[in-house]
């Protein structure tokens, strides 16, 4: 009697289980199709594309759209590829981060370790400062960066970047610096350890973690930004995502779609490069990113 | 404690008469290093919200104009069609990615939660998208897309000779498309935050209710999803925001076209300000989205701080 009834619920169990996996592994396939398509239209070539399907493998491989892509497809009147536009990015997104990450740091401990009244005034308008959509500082960024003389440069996106970067690196380091024993701090005080002491030796030593966090979003949204970059840096020192749209969208000429999925996955190589690399950690950014805890 | 930190240096450190400024120096030395990031936020994030919504009242047409002109720019956007209909998408569109990337990040989440082999990997791959711009998944999809060479072709080649999927062109379509590639974009990284709720939940109630015999699905309905309110909450106010905000995606998927039939008020203020030579109603819709996005994060981040400090 019972062992029928046993057998029926491992049973069920079992096509339970299997209709979990399936659904999972079909959603991953649906997840990954894009990515996918991008790969095999850079490696066809352009009758390939017109006369195949999308899905298919690419019958004869070539590398010819990844070149053009790379070095010679015509952004406008400009015919050099996007390797420039890819360089502007790269000096743009390495003084940023680092940039904001330190501020991030410092800012911080101070939040957390040498609080004086109205702290927490600061730390809100900081956190709001992450939230704001950047339509509403557009407008006076172009006129300042223009009064600066940093329009249409690299560097003026860096202290784009930097000034909106801050909210977001202070928010993780002041989140991390918050739980770090007081006493530790305390006990470097009593030793005669000034400000920058204590933080290189008591603090820097353990903050690998948030370091790694705040670089990984840092980086990330950096290097993922169109509307600045879009904004203010037209022409020669435009960044990769604005190039690559430039590209994608001219209305000129054929439409050569495999240089076009080559540009997109050149442009999206770094941050997957950093997310498989320390995709552990990006998870834990973006959750931090949600202002949890 | 607080007090015993901020002195203790400036104790230690200074005696007498010369070393007095030292000491002075060492106790404002934290508002130091704070100040410039501060001066910074102050400047360029309050101080240019009230230079945009300054902007808004103003003249302005081609250049900054700061003659004061009333509510003229705020009349004219509210009188303008294309900003009818970039409500009206957002509406569209922000209802739809919402819940579809909760109901499946949550989904996921739940799947993912039942002591599955692969789950590193899978997790991986649903969160991918989020790695990427939105000018590469908005240029993926596109080609994706394409009526007369992606999916479409695709499918008849594989014996469905009618299937039509032509919704980048058409105009009552095209919203949706935005909203499958934001969705597909997003709804991992909700699945992380729903995971992460998931594995915080207490053991013990979940065992008790096993060994009562209840039956999974109703542990998740009456037990584990109320508990994940905090997780709504956070997912809600994030995809909110990031709706308000999505900008690129759109740019590079439809171009806000065709027609004007995917334009959101993220795409409408920058062709406003920057290609019709209309800053005073760019500034104008800017400070309306300010004002959506802090009417929700405003209350939220209230709470959270309240909360956090107990």
């Amino acid at each position: 009697m019972s062992a029928p009834s046993q057998d029926n619920a491992l049973r069920s169990a079992i096509y339970w289980r299997a209709l979990i996996y399936s659904v999972l592994i079909v959603i991953a396939v649906i997840y990954l199709a894009p990515l996918f398509v991008m790969v095999v239209t850079s490696l066809k070539s352009l009758d390939e594309i017109r006369s195949g399907n999308m899905m298919s493998l690419p019958i004869e491989v070539t590398f010819e759209p990844w070149i053009q892509a790379w070095s010679s497809a015509c952004l406008g009147l400009e015919c050099s590829g996007i390797k420039g536009f890819f360089w502007n990015s790269i000096k743009m997104v390495v003084p940023a981060v680092a940039i904001s990450a330190v501020l991030g740091a410092f800012n911080g401990y101070v939040l957390t370790k040498w609080r004086f009244r109205g702290h927490n005034i600061i730390f809100g308008m900081m956190l709001f400062a992450c939230f704001i959509p950047f339509q509403i500082v557009l407008l006076p960024m172009s006129q300042v960066l223009g009064f600066l003389g940093l329009a249409n440069t690299t560097s003026g996106l860096v202290l784009v970047h930097v000034v909106y970067g801050l909210g977001f690196t202070t928010l993780f380091f002041r989140n991390y610096y918050e739980a770090f024993p007081n006493e530790l701090i305390r006990a470097a005080i009593m030793d005669g350890a000034g400000f920058f002491t204590i933080f290189k030796r008591v603090l820097l030593p353990s903050s690998g973690p948030i370091l790694v966090v705040s670089v990984i979003w840092q980086f990330t949204n950096i290097w993922n930004d169109f509307i600045f970059g879009a904004s203010f840096a037209s022409g020669d020192s435009a960044p990769i995502t604005v190039a690559l749209n430039n590209l994608v969208n001219s209305s000129t000429g054929v439409k050569e779609y495999n240089v076009h999925m080559a540009a997109a996955i050149t442009a999206a190589l770094p941050t997957l490069l950093v997310y498989v690399v320390a995709g552990r950690y990006f998870v834990r950014g973006l959750m931090a990113g949600s202002v949890k805890g | 404690m607080k007090q015993l930190v901020d002195q203790a240096p400036a104790v230690s450190r200074a005696d007498k008469g010369s070393d007095r400024a030292i000491g002075w120096l060492q106790e404002q030395l934290p508002k130091l290093v704070l100040a410039p990031s501060f001066a910074v936020i102050v400047l360029f994030v309050y101080g240019f919200i009230l230079w945009t919504v300054y902007l808004s009242f103003s003249a302005s047409r081609m250049l900054p104009n700061y003659s004061w002109a009333g509510l003229t720019q705020w009349d004219r956007l509210w009188n303008t069609l294309t900003w009818q209909i970039a409500l009206d998408n957002l509406a569209v569109f922000s209802v739809l990615y919402i819940v579809l990337c909760l109901v499946i990040g949550l989904t996921l989440a739940i799947l993912l939660d039942q002591k599955i082999r692969v789950e590193g990997g899978l997790r991986t791959l649903y969160l991918y998208p989020m790695a990427l711009s939105f000018i590469v998944t908005g240029t993926a999809w596109k080609w994706f897309l394409n009526p007369g060479l992606g999916l479409e072709r695709s499918m008849r080649e594989w014996g469905f000779d009618d299937f039509t999927f032509d919704w980048l062109i058409n105009p009552d379509m095209a919203i949706y498309t935005v909203v499958i590639a934001g969705v597909w974009q997003a709804s991992g990284f909700v699945m992380a935050m729903f995971l992460a709720g998931l594995r915080g939940i207490d053991n013990e109630i979940l065992k008790a209710a096993q060994i009562d015999g209840a039956p999974a699905w109703k542990i998740y309905t009456r037990i584990i999803i109320p508990q994940l309110g905090p997780v709504f909450m956070s997912a809600f106010v994030v995809l909110l925001h990031l709706a308000i905000k999505s900008f690129d995606l759109v740019i590079a998927l439809t171009g806000g076209g065709p027609g004007n039939a995917t334009e959101l008020p993220a795409t409408f203020m920058y062709s406003y300000s920057f290609t019709r030579n209309q800053i005073g109603v760019g500034a104008a819709s800017a400070v309306f989205m300010l004002m959506t996005i802090a009417a929700i994060i405003v209350p939220y981040l209230y709470s959270e701080l309240k909360g956090g400090r107990k």
